[in-house]
């Protein structure tokens, strides 16, 4: 190495050190300051009740209106997702497999919109109500994230299936499957694992969403009761709270922010552990 | 030739794209034989056994056509029922791939594709081909484990009694012992052997010893080209073309 190589070398490295360190610090900041200014707030009450006097101006109660609303509404939209998108991501990986090209614009497409911000499905759900004559409600946030999260969800299970062996499915054949057989008892069961992965990771971008559901899913003080009425999240619960001008609720704000954040660290524990064991055994049905 | 031909394969060309991957390809196949295809790595060997079951339909890249004559019909026709053609041979490759459930299941799974549901006869046919595959003695109390626990051995014997279990008319093996330990490849070996009372068997090898040791016909193929055809004793014993010479002798592999 000349000497200008060794000095470049050692700017760069230094560059890469500094950069990821950096990042990870701020991370570090983030999640310190969601506990610190939450924790104080966080109590049986916070996870049980409902709020008392408002969500604007309420310093009783609690938030289980917003997180049973948050669990209900991502759920629902997992399950309408995954029940959409893995037929999808089977007709990408079994019956397209002799049109390369047309996999590739689907695919092209699907990346596409799944960079499409939130905000905007948002008001693509919004005038889907008014279309339809559709209130604020459980059942037009469902709709609404389901649409933000199928291109998610499509292409991480397309992506999983992506990985089933050539050699497989040449055995699978190789006894008389037809494609559907393929597609349902192979492909499937091969990455069930990961196929599950996919949905809980599209669980946590769903779960976390707050513009997808201002205009769509409304917000309430109850507890949600019926697809057709609106329903609290924490996304929202968050943001109402922390634009109070009284600073209890403000705090409980960080204390919403906190459960959040522990459901999706729960929800990407459990999909991080079932990817591990996807790896390791790579199948066991 | 003495025996029956079972399979007729004539003007066989295939392309990806622009490459030549087989070029005018005439074999006869004679029926309850081991025909061994006999060359070195890159020679177009697996793509001629993907072109008999039409596993070449999965690879739009690849062009196939001329004939291939099995029982007197000519199955590159598009007509064909493919899946009930690909039932006539059981396909054994070059590793196992255990279908992604339990032992019992993956026969099983192959005795239903055959219309074969009634719960005794598939117990019954289950042990019947495992023993078949001689493989039953060593996993006879583990059938309700995940095939992928086998060792790889046991995998390969597993996917022979499955290729058994729909009941094919042709054996076809791609290198099927290259990734496995003596013992297995020895037990595979023996097995091609009583099996060709039945069936008829296509393997495809660049093992020479395994060739001389089980081949009743072979085939020797060198860049897309079939070089010479005949009996074992002719063409180990007196090749008549230079690159087979060159190729027995150790020269290229």
């Amino acid at each position: 190495m000349t000497r200008g190589q060794k000095i470049e070398e050692k700017v760069f490295k230094s560059l890469m050190i500094f950069a990821t360190y950096f990042i990870l610090a701020i991370l570090a900041i983030i999640i310190y300051s969601i506990f610190e200014k939450g924790i104080k707030s966080v109590s049986w009450e916070m996870l049980t009740q409902i709020p008392k006097g408002g969500y604007y101006y309420g310093k009783g109660g609690g938030i289980l209106n917003a997180i049973l609303g948050s669990l209900a509404l991502a759920t629902g939209a997992s399950v309408l997702a995954f029940v959409i998108g893995l037929p999808v991501a089977l007709y990408l990986n079994v019956f397209l497999i002799r049109h390369k090209k047309v996999i590739d614009v689907i695919r092209f497409l699907l990346d596409l919109v799944w960079g499409i911000p939130s905000i905007v499905y948002g008001a693509f759900g919004f005038s889907l109500m008014i279309f339809f004559g559709l209130q604020t409600s459980l059942l037009a946030g469902i709709l609404t994230v389901t649409l933000f999260i199928l291109p998610i969800m499509i292409r991480s299970m397309d992506e999983i299936l992506r990985t089933v062996p050539v050699g497989l499915q040449e055995a699978a054949y190789s006894l008389g499957s037809n494609k559907s057989e393929i597609a349902f008892k192979i492909f499937t069961r091969q990455s069930f694992s990961g196929i599950i992965t996919a949905v809980l990771l599209s669980f946590g971008r769903g779960i976390g969403d707050a513009a997808a559901v201002l205009f769509t899913a409304g917000y309430t003080d109850h507890l949600p009761n019926g697809l057709l009425e609106p329903v609290a999240t924490l996304p929202l619960s968050i943001f109402f709270q922390l634009s109070s001008p009284v600073p209890e609720v403000q705090n409980r704000a960080y204390a919403s922010a906190l459960v959040l954040t522990l459901i999706i660290l729960i929800v990407s524990l459990f999909s991080r552990g079932l990817g591990k064991r996807y790896h390791k055994t790579k199948i066991n049905f | 030739m003495d025996s029956q031909t079972k399979i007729e394969i004539r003007d066989l060309n295939v392309f990806a794209g622009k490459t030549q991957i087989l070029r005018n390809i005439n074999i006869d196949i004679p029926k309850n034989k081991i025909t061994v295809i006999l060359g070195p790595s890159g020679c177009g060997k697996t793509t001629l056994l993907k072109c008999l079951n039409r596993l070449t339909d999965l690879y739009p890249e690849l062009k196939v056509s001329g004939q291939i004559m099995i029982d007197g019909s000519n199955i590159l026709v598009a007509k064909e029922d493919i899946y009930k053609l690909r039932q006539q041979m059981g396909l054994l490759s070059q590793r196992p791939y255990p279908l992604p459930m339990t032992i019992y299941n993956n026969i099983a799974y192959a005795l239903k594709l055959r219309g074969i549901k009634n719960r005794r006869e598939t117990h019954k046919l289950v042990m019947h081909y495992l023993q078949q595959a001689n493989l039953w003695e060593e996993i006879r109390t583990r059938l309700r484990e995940p095939a992928s626990r086998l060792s790889i051995g046991q995998q390969q014997r597993l996917c022979l009694a499955r290729g058994l279990a729909v009941n094919p008319e042709i054996i076809l093996a791609d290198e099927p012992t290259s990734a496995l330990d003596p013992i297995s490849s020895q037990f595979i070996e023996e097995t091609f052997l009583k099996l060709k009372n039945d069936y008829t068997i296509v393997l495809v090898t660049h093992v020479l010893r395994q060739a001389k040791r089980i081949a009743d016909n072979v085939v020797f193929m060198y860049l897309g080209d079939v070089i010479e055809q005949g009996s074992v004793e002719e063409v180990f014993g007196n090749p008549k073309m230079e690159k087979t010479k060159l190729y027995l002798g150790g020269t290229f592999n």
